[in-house]
């Protein structure tokens, strides 16, 4: 699985990208984490509010920082 | 199963001790201050210690009620919606939308640049998103509450009025100015994705979840500043003159509204802490509309919004953007002190 957070460095873009990697440990989930802070990058994925979550290239959440419940069920699905 | 009930029994128990508590606070302040402390009324440190212990309990308890309900009805609004709702809008009714749905589209500094970006991607006039980014901050949830909890309804409505209005004639000035030009060139090539279809679908109980996120958030976050904001105010309430401010920030000082947006502009510090100290510094001979115009520059101008713009503007677009808008301030301004 590949996991892309996408945002330029704001304090939920951080606490979005820990949360993640906590869940994808916790839950032995074989994936890749990358953050993606380059704000054309971000755009090409029709984001407009950060931070976003991006599974396998198809944007999940936006705008948010999900519970971990919330990730953890998005990604175990 | 027992937490899920509770989600849906807070909501209904919980108002009702909140009104219980929130319409005895005065009484309950006074009978502490009073009996239980028996402190002599009058004293400056009793009147100083008495608004605080007032004002701090009162202005959270507003906080978490307001941003819970905030935090719902934002869960329908977003950047894509917004957008949507804007495109192919003409000069004027664009300018008058963009600022209305500012107030309610979720927005934070941080993402200024993909939502301009996504903004002018579709084509939406400059001047609209002007408005919209201008609104966006300036009438932002923490600042109307805390008007609304330490000068009344009247003075939270004054200043959502005339910032939408600034909102709107700033960013209708800055679409006439034709300034598309000096936009960075590099905007107009991006292609951006569009990630429609895919749009969450939210239950009820999301958007439940959804106000407690937000409180937690907001109000721990700005819990701190109030708190130090309401203990220097009440220090002012106590010690400072009546009227010390009359002289040096009154109504016969003329430079009292450019001077107050110059010292406004820079100190971005959060809404939180600034308005509890502005609304003593009205009691103490501040005329409304030099506290206005100070307001306004310090939630609505923020450096580093500006600094976060100069990737996508030229420098001589983020200084007719300042300029349109503080004199839209400034005039204000002005239009207050002469009215109150």
């Amino acid at each position: 699985m590949d996991i892309k957070i996408l945002g330029p460095g704001c304090s939920k873009c951080k606490t979005l990208d820990k949360i993640t990697r906590e869940v994808v440990e916790k839950n032995g989930i074989n994936a890749t984490i990358s953050k993606v802070e380059d704000i054309m990058e971000i755009i090409k994925y029709g984001v407009m509010s950060t931070p976003a979550l991006v599974v396998d290239e198809k944007v999940v959440v936006k705008g948010r920082v999900p519970s971990s419940d919330e990730i953890k069920q998005i990604l175990t699905k | 199963m027992i937490l899920k009930s509770s989600k849906w029994l807070l909501p209904i128990i919980l108002p009702g001790i909140w009104i219980l508590i929130y319409f005895n606070l005065q009484s309950g302040t006074n009978y502490l201050i009073d009996d239980i402390f028996r402190m002599q009324s009058g004293t400056r440190f009793a009147e100083s210690f008495r608004f605080f212990i007032f004002e701090v309990p009162k202005v959270l308890m507003l906080l978490v009620l307001i941003i819970f309900v905030v935090g719902i009805i934002r869960s329908f609004f977003t950047a894509e919606r917004t957008r949507k709702a804007l495109e192919g809008r003409s000069l004027f009714a664009g300018n008058v939308m963009a600022s209305m749905l500012g107030i309610v589209t979720p927005f934070c500094s941080c993402s200024a640049i993909p939502l301009f970006l996504g903004f002018v991607e579709s084509g939406i006039p400059l001047g609209v998103t002007f408005s919209f980014l201008i609104a966006a901050p300036m009438i932002n949830e923490v600042a109307v509450i805390l008007l609304f909890g330490l000068f009344g309804w009247k003075v939270a409505a004054i200043y959502v009025g005339t910032g939408l209005v600034i909102a709107i004639t700033a960013g209708w000035v800055i679409g006439k100015l034709k300034l598309e030009n000096y936009v960075e060139p590099w905007v107009y090539e991006i292609r951006a994705g569009h990630a429609e279809g895919d749009e969450e679908k939210l239950q009820f109980s999301d958007r439940i979840q959804a106000g407690y996120t937000a409180v937690k958030e907001i109000v721990g976050k700005v819990w701190v500043y109030i708190i130090l904001g309401i203990a220097v105010g009440a220090a002012a309430h106590g010690y400072v003159p009546e009227n010390f401010m009359a002289n040096l920030m009154g109504k016969s000082a003329w430079y009292s509204v450019p001077l107050s947006i110059l010292i406004g502009v820079p100190l971005y510090s959060n809404a939180a802490g600034i308005i509890p100290i502005v609304s003593v510094l009205i009691e103490k001979g501040v005329p409304l509309g030099t506290a206005l115009a100070f307001m306004m520059s310090v939630i609505g101008l923020s450096l580093p919004e500006m600094i976060i713009l100069r990737k996508v503007l030229k420098l001589r677009l983020i200084v007719t953007f300042v300029g349109v808008v503080s004199l839209g301030i400034i005039i204000v301004g002005y239009i207050f002190n002469l009215i109150y």
